[in-house]
């Protein structure tokens, strides 16, 4: 221990501490904040013991209140569930016109909607709703199966092609090339039918030589000017938006061997009020018709 | 057994009577009361504080049907505050930042020149400790009264006037707290309710802790806060320099003081102007002596000023034995009076032969303060406040936020044209309800649509918004690609209110477009 130093001036021990001459006084504290230091640190008992505090190996002592921070998001979830359980009624008991007419219900439903997109259909449509090869983009106006309110709100309530949901949405392609149907110069013949339609490049020959191929066994669905059908989940073959990709080879190969895309079904899962609320997000996102 | 024993000249560290004790007890204070004129005017500054806090949120402003009539309100859950004329939304907190920059400018430039008389004069603690004292005396009398009652017996008397000076402390504090919730809601309204109970919690539990902080600050520990808890005493010391004002002593014409100054000058001692009366002592809310020098303690409110000013003026000497002086006026006036560090005060050098003070000792005025530094600080704080009593003046009271799109940036449609979706948030801040057109620029063959429409709206359309409030709309443009210059084609959205010679904003816009468009 340091010899006791007392400063001159105020006669009070210095702590012994100096920083370029300049020495710090050891003045006693005050006693009240000695008490109020006791006062700590009895509130710290009664907080022990009130409150969960103390970490045990696998738990943790659980206070005589019994709030644990999951008690109170539970409390917090309940409290914000209350809240909504109003509209949210109002929104499974209205139509989807009249949510869509209506200010408040629209906005409600338009972040719900986006918030439950996030979580249950952005893994395939991605995060924008933007789509991706085999997964269609849900912001522009071409529609498979329909793109007005009560459409959408079908399409994801039964879903496409599966087979937990008797209503879902059903439709298939034959594959032409790989089940032999078509041999592989009409095949190329159509393709290149197609190509014109479109009003891409095509060879003029060949796509003469596809007509009546196309007619036989792609009208029926497609229609013969190629505007497709959304009864039948059947594309628009004119219109600049290609699920598949529209080049020669593209087109070749989906007659070929078509894919088909396959949507789970959403009513059981999400409930009526989450589906309408998703509908209506996604006719917001500005393609709905 | 002869043998001498040593004695060895040594000590304990911890020797009993020289052990300095760990925690010091605390001593009363009694200030007695002063007459003069620093405390007038002490008198009339707390009038002034105390009545704009107590009374402002009371005050009316007529704002019309579609907003708060309350002059200064600060609106917490629709996120508004309003002072009299100016009304300032949360992204307008720069003024708030402003006045925040010049309230610390004032602090420098008031503590550079006259010291700390924030504390001494304006600080709450100082304001409701000198009401609080105004209580107690009203109850238990002046100094000496109140050190007989402190030492008194507890008899009815002494509880009866104890019990009425606290019920009154308690008053006070919750008026105060009371005043405080005030600023946070619709006044007359909240005091309703906050009589019948149906106030929100928050608004008690703000009054208790306020009326607790006031009744403990004010009424028990007083300068205890200023000496242990307050860090401003510290800051201080780094603002002052030799020429900022300071309550001081000035002991080149007081010292070598004496209580029997008639004796000792007629044995010819020497003898200054004190009187050692210590009645700078007694008045001193702090419990310090100004005798010692500039201290930690000292909140410079100048009582001891007007205590020895009247002690002089009865013993007819000149006032200013404590006055307000600057530390290098002081060392100039140590010289005169020939101190020096061989020499002691000279009392035939601070008085003539008639007992006149020499005409040569430096006196401090209001001038003293008017110095480079000063007057830095005046225009700094000039500038600030000018330049935001302009960008006030000359303020928008709309404003249009545009936010592209940017998942997905751009959208290509059936028939091969290209949409963007734009968040549009249009501020009415205005407190009456307006309408806006929204137009597009320069984005020929474009057209516009809503979120959760399928019609077209064309080029423009009208938009109401409520008085005060934020409207956010979700606007997809679609454009066709013949339209379209590039990958980014510049356009305009302008957004004007349908009134004539009403506000309008233009926002520069982007449209965005897929590789390869018009080329």
């Amino acid at each position: 221990m340091s010899k006791k130093e007392i400063d001159e001036f105020s006669g009070v021990e210095t702590s012994g501490h100096e920083w370029d001459g300049i020495k710090e006084l050891d003045n006693p504290l005050p006693r009240w904040w000695l008490w109020t230091f006791y006062a700590t640190i009895i509130f710290a008992i009664g907080y022990v013991i009130y409150y969960p505090a103390i970490p045990l190996i696998n738990s943790a002592t659980q206070g005589i209140s019994g709030i644990t921070a999951r008690s109170l998001v539970e409390q917090d979830l309940k409290a914000a569930q209350d809240a909504k359980a109003g509209i949210l009624a109002t929104i499974e008991s209205s139509s989807l016109e009249e949510i869509r007419s209506n200010n408040e219900l629209f906005r409600f439903s338009v972040a719900g909607g986006k918030s439950l997109f996030k979580v249950n259909c952005s893994q395939c449509h991605g995060s924008g709703a933007q789509g991706a090869p085999g997964y269609p983009n849900l912001n522009d106006d071409d529609w498979l199966w329909g793109g007005d309110l009560e459409a959408i709100y079908l399409s994801i309530k039964h879903g496409i092609r599966n087979d937990e949901d008797d209503d879902a949405r059903i439709s298939e392609m034959p594959r032409y090339g790989d089940d032999e149907l078509l041999d592989t110069d009409t095949i190329r013949a159509i393709t290149n039918t197609v190509l014109e339609m479109a009003g891409l490049e095509s060879d003029a020959k060949l796509a003469k030589a596809g007509i009546e191929p196309y007619v036989e066994n792609c009208a029926a669905c497609h229609g013969d000017n190629g505007k497709g059908d959304i009864e039948l989940g059947a594309p628009n073959l004119t219109d600049a938006i290609w699920f598949y990709g529209n080049t020669n080879s593209e087109i070749f190969t989906q007659i070929s061997s078509p894919r088909h895309g396959v949507m789970p079904a959403w009513g059981e899962r999400l409930g009526e009020a989450s589906v309408k609320k998703l509908a209506v997000y996604i006719h917001s996102l500005g393609g709905g018709l | 057994m002869s043998e001498k024993l040593e004695q060895f000249d040594v000590e304990a560290v911890n020797k009993r009577e020289k052990q300095q004790p760990l925690y010091s007890a605390r001593k009363r204070i009694h200030p007695k009361r002063v007459i003069g004129s620093f405390r007038s005017f002490k008198w009339l500054l707390m009038g002034i504080t105390l009545g704009i806090y107590y009374l402002t949120p009371w005050i009316r402003w007529d704002r019309g049907e579609f907003a708060p009539d309350q002059a200064v309100l600060v609106d917490l859950a629709n996120r508004r505050f309003y002072f009299f004329f100016i009304e300032i939304w949360p992204q307008e907190f720069y003024y708030v930042a402003g006045m925040l920059v010049m309230a610390g400018i004032a602090l420098f430039l008031v503590t550079s020149t006259v010291g700390r008389a924030w504390c001494g004069y304006s600080c709450p603690q100082t304001i409701w400790v000198d009401l609080f004292l105004v209580v107690e005396r009203y109850f238990e009398g002046d100094r000496n009264a109140r050190i007989k009652l402190d030492a008194a017996p507890w008899n009815l008397s002494k509880i009866s006037k104890r019990s009425a000076k606290h019920i009154v402390w308690l008053i006070i504090s919750i008026a105060t707290g009371g005043a405080w919730i005030f600023y946070f809601a619709d006044a007359p309204q909240l005091a309703r309710d906050f009589v019948m109970g149906d106030a929100a919690f928050v608004a008690y539990a703000t009054v208790g802790v306020l009326a607790a902080t006031t009744y403990t600050f004010g009424g028990w520990m007083r300068e205890q806060v200023c000496t242990y808890m307050c860090p401003w005493p510290r800051i201080q010391a780094a603002m002052l320099d030799e020429n900022s004002l300071t309550v001081t002593y000035n002991d080149w014409r007081g010292e070598p003081r004496s209580r029997h100054a008639k004796k000792m000058k007629k044995a010819g001692e020497p003898v200054g102007d004190c009187v050692d009366c210590n009645a700078c002592v007694a008045v001193c809310p702090m419990g310090i002596d100004i005798r010692d020098g500039q201290q930690l303690e000292c909140i410079t409110c100048a009582l001891c000023i007007d205590a020895c000013d009247s002690v002089m003026n009865k013993i007819g000497f000149e006032k200013g034995l404590i006055s307000y002086a600057t530390l290098s006026s002081y060392n100039q006036n140590m010289m005169l009076a020939g101190a020096t560090s061989e020499s002691e005060i000279l009392p035939e050098k601070v008085r003539d032969k008639n007992g006149k003070l020499k005409s040569y000792f430096v006196t401090n005025s209001w001038r003293t303060v008017l110095r480079p530094r000063t007057w830095i600080y005046v225009g700094l704080y000039s500038a600030i406040g000018l330049a935001m009593l302009v960008m006030l003046a000359v303020r928008d009271r709309m404003d249009v936020i545009v936010l592209h799109d940017r998942n997905p940036i751009f959208v290509v449609l059936s028939d091969n044209s290209i949409r963007n979706g734009y968040e549009v948030k249009i501020l009415n801040m205005k407190t009456v309800p307006r309408s806006f057109k929204l137009e597009i620029e320069g984005l020929e063959g474009a057209s516009m649509k809503l979120a959760g429409s399928n019609h077209s709206i064309g080029q423009s359309t009208v938009f109401d918004v409520k008085s005060n409030q934020l409207l956010a709309v979700k606007i997809y443009i679609r454009a066709p690609r013949s339209s379209l210059m590039s990958e980014n084609t510049a356009f305009k959205i302008s957004v004007s209110e349908t009134i004539e010679n009403g506000e309008r904003s233009v926002y520069n816009a982007n449209f965005v477009a897929p590789k390869g468009v018009g080329q």
